[in-house]
């Protein structure tokens, strides 16, 4: 099982990006992804920027590098950034949104399927092959047994399995808006946010009236509350045909995430729970721990 | 501009008809479309009743194959493109790129929209359906503010159908799990959010709750008006506060818009509300068809009439209506 660090989905300093990666250049990762996937107006770096520390973390690290595109693409400013992203002639691409799909099919060159793309069956999978998708990351609602399931429908349509990679730890990017939550709890309208999701590094929790954790609001993306966490699912992970688990940045402690992960693919038995949710994986309501509900 | 309005049973469907929609879409009675409710949607017999209706008045019906196919659920999403096909209609809505390509290669016939639920905000992604499945046409999702409209209008010749009223979807369509996050079905996969067997109302401690795979969406005091708990319509707590964190319950009406709409050269505008009433079709279609066709014969002199207003606002949730993200100030 390969290890893969999502791309940062929150919105930090320069400054705290580049020592993030910098720590994550050492450690024994996979694949590396970069680039802002959120918000086009999260600019503490550029493209270009991205682009290079891009390639300084390809000098650095054995991981490959793949750059991550902006998943809502609205904007034609947006829509240019993203093209010029996927003519980058260095990097495999991610794409989160059809755009990126027709450019990277277009110029013939392989891609990786982001967990934003809605690829749920086989046929599907086929359609996304065809355009050159390599690696396929699927929606973070999908079950090990939606999962299996596609990949058998592709081996019966005769079509050869991309890698697979599921998104295994991290708070969950569930949904994506026109309007800006961060902004909106700061009563700013979304042109003059100030860029104010700067101030929360793991977003803001958003809770029910009755103090319940549900969702963790990042611009214009809303994450789950609970950080989903399929370690203790390593086994299935593996049978279920996952070749790569996604390791989604946090704030504090992603190299104990790592380390713990790392420890279980080299052989060292995985836990019987951990803390989180992994509902999604089970079938079941994504905010639920398996564990915790009886199924396991 | 034509006007594309909502059905969830035959008399829905009539009702449409008579008040002068230009279009009527409906879905099948299981998960293969978006508005996938107990008791909702035409059976076999319905549809083609309704189809029959609906061409003997020179009027169109488009059905919805627009959810994402589940992996073991496939041959179904199969059957009803094929049996669209057979029925005559005059355009399939989907959204999965599998259902797409099937449909594209075994009718090619039949017209293909894609759904606002394949989540297709600017021209790149347009052109990606249009080359690989021959799309006639593309609803937009509710996510764009008017400039944005014109511009990917300006970029495509895909013909654009967009959202001019009814309920309104805070999150980019096709793209929220928030409900499968909470009660394990979302729409893509299944048809539904925030499913109706999941909700319990309650009274608590002299407040009406209401609450969905019991997380709390919102609590109401005497007097206050309580909606259905669409969770994103429900009131958090963030940074210590209390209020409609994601969005308040309300409608989107674009009345105001259909010059703008006109002048961009948007193809249909669409009612939401498959799930609504034949009353509420009926009313909706009425007074839409009426500001549709004063500004076809006077586009200067348009002007949203107030019983019009007053018609809808009535009909909105909430009570309240609003130009949604057409409107920037709103995002």
């Amino acid at each position: 099982m390969k290890l893969s660090l999502g791309p940062v989905l929150f919105f930090w300093e320069r400054d705290t990006l580049m020592q993030f990666y910098a720590d994550m250049a050492e450690q024994p990762l996979d694949i590396i992804y970069m680039g802002e996937t959120v918000c086009s107006k999260r600019r503490s770096l550029s493209l270009d920027d991205w682009l290079g520390l891009a390639r300084d973390m390809q000098q650095q690290s054995k991981a490959q590098v793949v750059v991550s595109g902006l998943t809502l693409v609205e904007a034609a400013s947006e829509l240019s950034s993203l093209k010029r992203m996927c003519n980058n002639g260095e990097f495999l691409v991610e794409a989160n949104d059809m755009s990126a799909v027709q450019f990277l099919s277009t110029l013939k060159v392989p891609f990786v399927g982001g967990p934003a793309l809605n690829i749920y069956n086989g046929h599907t999978l086929a359609e996304f092959i065809a355009c050159g998708m390599q690696r396929w990351s699927p929606p973070v609602e999908c079950s090990a047994h939606i999962i299996s399931s596609a990949l058998q429908q592709l081996d019966e349509l005769g079509v050869a399995r991309p890698e697979v990679e599921v998104f295994a730890y991290g708070h969950l990017p569930l949904a994506y808006s026109a309007r800006c939550f961060t902004a909106r709890s700061e009563n700013r309208p979304k042109d003059d946010c100030d860029l104010c999701c700067i101030k929360y590094e793991e977003g803001i929790p958003l809770l029910s009236q009755e103090g319940q954790a549900l969702f963790t609001i990042n611009g214009i993306q809303t994450m789950s509350a609970e950080v989903n966490n399929l370690l203790a699912d390593f086994p299935t992970l593996r049978n279920t045909g996952v070749d790569i688990a996604r390791l989604s940045p946090r704030a504090q402690g992603m190299a104990d995430v790592i380390s713990a992960w790392d420890k279980v693919r080299q052989g060292q038995q995985a836990p019987l729970a951990v803390q989180g949710c992994n509902g999604y994986w089970h079938g079941r309501p994504g905010m639920v721990s398996a564990e915790e509900v009886g199924l396991c | 501009m034509q006007l594309v309005c909502p059905a969830g049973s035959l008399p829905a469907l009539k009702a449409a008809v008579r008040q002068g929609a230009d279009a009527v879409y409906v879905g099948f009675r299981d998960d293969t479309n978006a508005r996938h409710f107990a008791g909702l949607n035409l059976d076999d017999k319905q549809l083609e009743n309704g189809i029959a209706f609906a061409h003997q008045h020179n009027k169109h019906v488009y059905i919805a194959v627009n959810t994402y196919a589940q992996p073991e659920g496939w041959s179904r999403w199969q059957r009803a493109v094929d049996q669209a096909a057979d029925l005559g209609v005059n355009a399939l809505i989907a959204a999965d790129p599998g259902v797409l390509a099937y449909a594209s290669k075994h009718h090619p016939q039949l017209n293909l929209h894609l759904s606002v639920q394949g989540s297709a905000t600017n021209a790149a992604a347009l052109a990606f359906y249009q080359e690989r499945y021959n799309i006639k046409r593309a609803v937009l999702p509710r996510v764009l503010s008017l400039a944005q409209v014109k511009h990917v209008a300006s970029q495509t010749s895909v013909p654009i159908e967009v959202f001019a009223f009814g309920s309104l979807c805070i999150m980019a369509e096709g793209r929220c799990h928030l409900s499968s996050y909470l009660t394990g079905e979302s729409p893509n996969l299944c048809g539904v959010c925030s499913p109706a067997k999941a909700v319990r109302w309650s009274n608590e401690e002299g407040e009406l709750t209401s609450r969905l795979n019991d997380v709390l969406i919102d609590r109401y005091s005497e007097g206050e008006s309580a909606g259905y708990p669409t969770l994103c319509k429900g009131r958090f707590m963030v940074n210590g506060q209390r209020f409609h964190a994601l969005e308040e319950p309300t409608s989107l009406d674009t009345m105001d818009l259909i010059p703008e709409l006109a002048k961009i050269g948007v193809s249909a505008v669409k009612i939401e509300g498959r799930q609504r009433s034949p009353a509420y079709v009926e009313q909706v279609t009425r007074v839409w068809r009426a500001a549709l066709d004063s500004y076809r014969q006077a586009p200067e002199q348009y002007k949203v009439e107030p019983i019009w207003q007053q018609t809808l606002a009535g009909l909105s949730e909430g009570s309240q209506t609003t130009l949604g993200a057409y409107h920037r100030s709103w995002q």
